[in-house]
């Protein structure tokens, strides 16, 4: 996993709440047995007028000139602004794949789903949980003039805004640390592989039926 | 003190925590489906692992198979027409037998959708952690297990080491007491919770349904409630193991025999909440009062009752409130304030891990039978959710109320509930359905989906619009 230690970059507004990781990614990039290619269909339904044919190349598509994705002003950017209970419903980490391919390294909301954020910690994608107040200034500030630039210094826990004004937040001490350090969730946990053990010989003793042979 | 449902299935999982609130809980059934888990074997193998425990698991293909009888009578995987859905069905099967997973093949009768399987097979048992890369696995949680949705590096983080990474979440009950009114389903009771809390009411919770409600409910109407607690939030669905639960379970055929059931009864008896358990939360509400209910919106918490209207802007408290009605409705096609009783529907989809189970077949034909679907209906899909369930509606003559109506009787898959196969919604089209999300293209690019009972699926499939199911008899 990519580490996450302090990133700069342009803000993009996506004025909505409770948006879904259906919306994120729709289901018919779902058949795809691979981890990639996920970003031309980021939010495919909002940022296309014409529908998706599997024939045809995503760059040939006709872009939604009103959805901010495609909007000149935000191009390029890597933080996405959303509102309360981002990444709700299926648990689909095509979501977190989709966006990080896009480009997006981070996403600033006053609340998450929780299946997403624990996906997102999993990709080197940070769910950036900040007051509702502080959001509410974030999306007038992008919406006026030339858009926001923000630094997110995950090491010191904190967003330095366009204008120099600093704001705080606070991530789980335990997803931070294997984000600043990239590293791997099976590495850690095999490295308990001991207490796994001894867990394991007393649960099938005491719940033998648990480990049954499964019989098809 | 005492202790929750959810505090002893975490303490009797717990294999190591953390400082820092990390936690390592102990996996004991994990099911796979071919969606989700591509990307997890293909990690194994990159990094040269394998599955630590290959009795732990069971796998199904359901999100991408076809319904379509003629298709699926077609033998083996051959028979499946959609090239990159074949690819995918045959990636699971290729896996399962690379790494030596139990499966339920495309071909077995006992296919069907992995949260309708788990439970039939005995594959779920009361006091266990059950995982699945599906968010729709707080299903099993009707069982008194910890059962919840994972991401694919989660399952195989699964695979590779029989835990999860995780914290623990905080309590909350939610209480249904009283005595459901006639026609009202456990859909109506999940429906009606979801909107009162809310989308995100349960966020960072594991969500125990309690009362006598609950208590009277089949182990089918309790599946369908901690299904839906996703919908809600919570990751976790749960209800107290009782008698229901321990007939519901015996004899299946993963539930243990002999001695081994007589131990496993002595410890499943005390998975319930302590009468002293301290909730972080805990909500009542009476389910005496509730009404069967439709979502007229686009996400489950936009919801009412069969005799209700659609809100006004005036409803809304804030500016956010107003911009999701005003994009719902434009979405939706529908006018504030306009009755429910008054929406006529295009399509109607009986299905999905919400409710496709006998008894909600049986609760469908028992309202069609004698009917015909409406004129203006277009299309009703009936979809069992396993080859076992599809047989004992047959073997009930169930199949035949549905097709005398007009209907398709079809194979068990999770169909149109994400309409990742072929069956969709078109654009602009109103489906009642009986899955589990009404988002914005769920059942299809522009497809207007509006969340119901089976009751309430089968009297606007034979009504043409939302009616109260109690209103078909007098036809």
């Amino acid at each position: 996993m990519e580490a996450f230690r302090v990133h700069s970059g342009l803000v993009v507004p996506l004025d909505r709440a409770n948006v879904d990781t259906d919306l994120i990614i729709p289901k018919q990039f779902l058949k795809s047995i691979k981890r990639t290619g996920f970003g031309p269909n980021l939010f495919d339904e909002l940022r296309y007028l014409d529908p998706f044919d599997e024939e045809a190349p995503s760059a040939t598509r006709k872009l939604n000139p009103e959805f901010s994705l495609n909007m000149p002003k935000y191009a390029g950017a890597s933080i996405l602004l959303s509102r309360e209970n981002f990444g709700c419903g299926s648990s689909r980490e095509h979501a977190v794949w989709a966006l990080v391919q896009f480009g997006i390294r981070c996403v600033i909301a006053p609340s998450f789903a929780d299946i997403f954020k624990n996906n997102a910690f999993k990709s080197g994608l940070l769910p950036l949980e900040l007051d509702e107040a502080v959001v509410d200034r974030l999306f007038q500030q992008s919406a006026n003039g030339e858009g926001v630039n923000l630094t997110i210094d995950l090491d010191s826990q904190q967003v330095t805004l366009s204008d120099g004004a600093q704001v705080d937040f606070s991530v789980d001490p335990f997803r931070r640390h294997c984000l600043l350090e990239g590293l791997d969730d099976i590495g850690i946990t095999l490295q308990r592989e001991d207490a796994i053990t001894a867990f394991e010989r007393n649960h099938q003793r005491t719940q033998p039926w648990l480990f049954n042979e499964v019989k098809l | 003190m005492g202790r929750t449902l959810y505090d002893k299935l975490w303490d009797a999982h717990l294999v190591d925590q953390q400082d820092d609130g990390s936690a390592l809980i102990y996996i004991d059934r994990h099911l796979i489906h071919e969606v989700t888990s591509p990307q997890a074997f293909e990690g194994l193998r990159l990094a040269g692992r394998s599955p630590r425990r290959l009795n732990a698991n069971v796998a199904v293909p359901d999100h991408n198979v076809s319904t379509d009888p003629n298709e699926r009578a077609l033998a083996g995987y051959a028979g499946v027409a959609d090239a990159t859905s074949r690819v995918q069905l045959e990636t699971l099967n290729d896996n399962c037998n690379d790494f030596n997973i139990p499966l339920i093949d495309l071909a077995d009768q006992r296919q069907g959708i992995v949260h309708v399987m788990g439970p039939e097979q005995g594959a779920t048992l009361p006091g266990m952690t059950i995982v699945c890369g599906d968010s729709h696995t707080s299903t099993h949680g009707a069982f008194g297990a910890l059962a919840h949705g994972i991401g694919t590096s989660e399952v195989e983080h699964v695979l590779a080491t029989q835990c999860l990474l995780t914290k623990k979440m905080d309590n909350f009950r939610v209480v249904l007491d009283g005595e459901a009114q006639p026609g009202v389903t456990a859909k109506d009771l999940a429906l009606a919770v979801i909107g009162q809390i809310g989308t995100a009411g349960a966020t960072g919770c594991a969500l125990e349904f309690a009362g006598s409600a609950v208590r009277s409910l089949t182990m089918e109407g309790r599946m369908t409630l901690c299904n839906m607690a996703i919908e809600a939030g919570a990751r976790a669905g749960m209800v107290a193991v009782d008698q229901v639960t321990l007939d519901y379970v015996k004899s299946r055929p993963m539930a243990p025999t002999g001695e081994q059931w007589e131990m496993a009864e002595k410890y499943w008896k005390t998975l319930h909440s302590d009468s002293d358990a301290v909730f972080d939360r805990e909500l009542v509400i009476d389910a005496s009062a509730i009404e069967p209910q439709v979502t007229w919106g686009t996400s489950p918490e936009m919801v009412t009752s069969i005799g209700g209207t659609v809100p006004t802007m005036d409803d809304m408290q804030d500016e956010t409130g107003r911009k999701s009605l005003e994009r719902a409705l434009d979405y939706m096609g529908l006018q504030q304030g306009m009755k429910l009783s008054d929406i006529p529907v295009d399509m109607v989809f009986i299905g999905s891990c919400t409710n496709a189970r006998i008894e909600d077949m049986r609760a469908a034909a028992a309202v069609v039978r004698g009917h015909k679907k409406a004129d203006n209906v277009e299309r009703v899909l009936v979809v069992p959710g396993s080859g076992l369930v599809k047989a004992q509606a047959e073997a009930e003559g169930l199949d035949k109320v549905f097709t005398e109506a007009g209907m398709e009787w079809r194979a068990p898959g999770c169909s149109m509930c994400l309409a990742m196969n072929a069956d969709k919604v078109e654009p602009g089209k109103r489906c009642a359905s009986t899955s589990n999300r009404n988002f914005e293209g769920r059942q299809g690019f522009g497809g207007r989906t509006h969340l119901v009972s089976p009751a309430m699926a089968a009297a606007a499939a034979v009504t043409g619009r939302f009616t109260h199911p109690a209103n078909v008899e007098a036809l």
